[in-house]
């Protein structure tokens, strides 16, 4: 095959300006061939960048604090509970929620390539899916928590979640202590995306 | 296949670096790689499990050194010129060859606003009933496919426990190769922090994976 050799553009030396030439020209020859529509790319990009997000994730979240029913069906079926407040639905891939719990720490990486809850936390952030992250997670869990200024105490359990299938995992982190008068809006602003992939703790 | 992209239980890739007030793309080109991917996905000349294996065929040290959307945009060119859609030459030249057939998008904006061209879930049905049980032991085959495969080599080997059933799910190992979906049943898979990295295990706990049964034997 002429093409099998995906290293025969110089990908790794290619500074970002040539790299943007080289996506518009492929860009415009799709176009010209009729492959693709350049309004479905703008879409596209539009949803990404104002559709999805954490913010959805971190409303999953706050109502799972504030409605035990709703935490019950989060952890049963998450895919579902997740789709009753208008977030993904059922055809896309289903999600598994965790909960932390003063005695269990969840932590979610993809070890193989990226992959990660889109419909509740929208993209992921380049250090999830970079090398150091994605090596380290499984191995030295501890040692990556310290790195993003989190230390669990000796006694806490630590499960870490390799996303190999097309099973997606949230983290639900922990209601920090003092919250008791927040709204559930409130609550919500207080969940960083971080949290929900359990490299942090939710804090006031 | 036992490339770098399999890099769980590495050491040594440098620090974590984690960016305040990231941008959902640090440049335009970014946010067009991945409309691109999915709207030249749509064309459906390929499936994610190919798509993944492009991105994996990309030599170690150049994947080391790419970002991810560089991957991506490699992984897309090398689909587009496997499946035919277009040559290396045009590739090359940004335009399409003189007298090439024009063809109509699949994939419009109002579709991808009314969510209405998803690739839908991954599992199946299947006649055979799961092999494992809830609780039961089994162990990670020792196996080094040449191909794609979604069984990492830190578990290979290592004695693990059923934690749940998914039902069946299209099989990577083969859809990754346009050997069909060859559905096959899905777990969770709990290995103990001490069985994968010994006694001295940097941590307490669990890892946890999604492993299709032939990845897996009686332990």
């Amino acid at each position: 095959m002429a093409h099998d050799d995906p290293s025969h553009h110089d990908h790794g030396q290619t500074p970002p300006s040539d790299v943007a030439l080289r996506v518009k020209a492929l860009e415009s020859l799709l176009v010209e061939k009729g492959l693709v529509d350049p309004a479905a790319l703008d879409a596209i990009v539009e949803h990404y960048e104002h559709k999805v997000g954490p913010r959805n994730g971190a409303r999953v979240v706050a109502r799972a604090w504030t409605d035990p029913a709703y935490r019950a069906r989060l952890l049963e079926d998450a895919t579902a509970a997740i789709a009753e407040l208008g977030y993904g639905d059922r055809e896309d891939a289903p999600v598994v929620a965790v909960e932390n719990t003063p005695a269990v720490h969840n932590l979610v990486v993809c070890t193989l390539c990226s992959c990660y809850p889109w419909p509740v936390l929208g993209l992921p952030p380049v250090w999830y899916k970079s090398a150091p992250y994605r090596s380290r997670a499984v191995i030295d869990p501890k040692g990556v928590l310290a790195e993003f200024g989190l230390t669990l105490a000796d006694d806490v359990e630590i499960r870490v979640w390799d996303s190999t299938a097309e099973v997606r995992y949230l983290v639900l982190p922990e209601r920090p202590a003092g919250t008791d008068g927040l709204s559930e809006d409130e609550l919500a602003s207080l969940v960083s995306r971080d949290a929900m992939i359990g490299v942090a703790k939710v804090t006031r | 296949m036992n490339s770098v992209h399999d890099m769980g239980g590495m050491l040594g890739m440098g620090p974590i670096a984690p960016e305040a007030g990231e941008a959902v793309f640090h440049e335009r080109w970014e946010g067009r790689v991945l409309a691109l991917t999915r709207a030249a996905g749509a064309l459906r000349r390929w499936n994610l499990d190919m798509a993944r294996h492009a991105r994996e065929r990309i030599p170690g040290p150049a994947y080391l050194a790419m970002s991810y959307y560089q991957k991506w945009l490699a992984g897309l060119e090398t689909q587009l010129v496997e499946s035919g859609l277009v040559t290396p030459d045009e590739l090359a030249r940004g335009a399409p060859a003189p007298g090439s057939a024009k063809s109509k998008p699949p994939l419009t904006a109002d579709q991808v606003r009314r969510q209405s061209a998803r690739r839908g879930p991954s599992e199946r049905k299947i006649d055979a009933p799961p092999s494992f049980a809830i609780g039961q032991a089994v162990r990670a085959r020792n196996i080094h496919p040449i191909g794609h495969t979604r069984l990492p080599r830190y578990v290979r080997g290592r004695l693990g426990e059923i934690a749940r059933h998914y039902g069946a799910h299209v099989f990577p190992d083969s859809n990754a190769h346009g050997r069909g979906e060859d559905p096959r049943h899905l777990y969770q898979v709990r290995f103990s922090a001490r069985e994968l990295w010994g006694e001295e295990a940097a941590f307490r706990g669990v890892v946890s994976l999604d492993l299709w049964e032939p990845y897996l034997e009686f332990a």
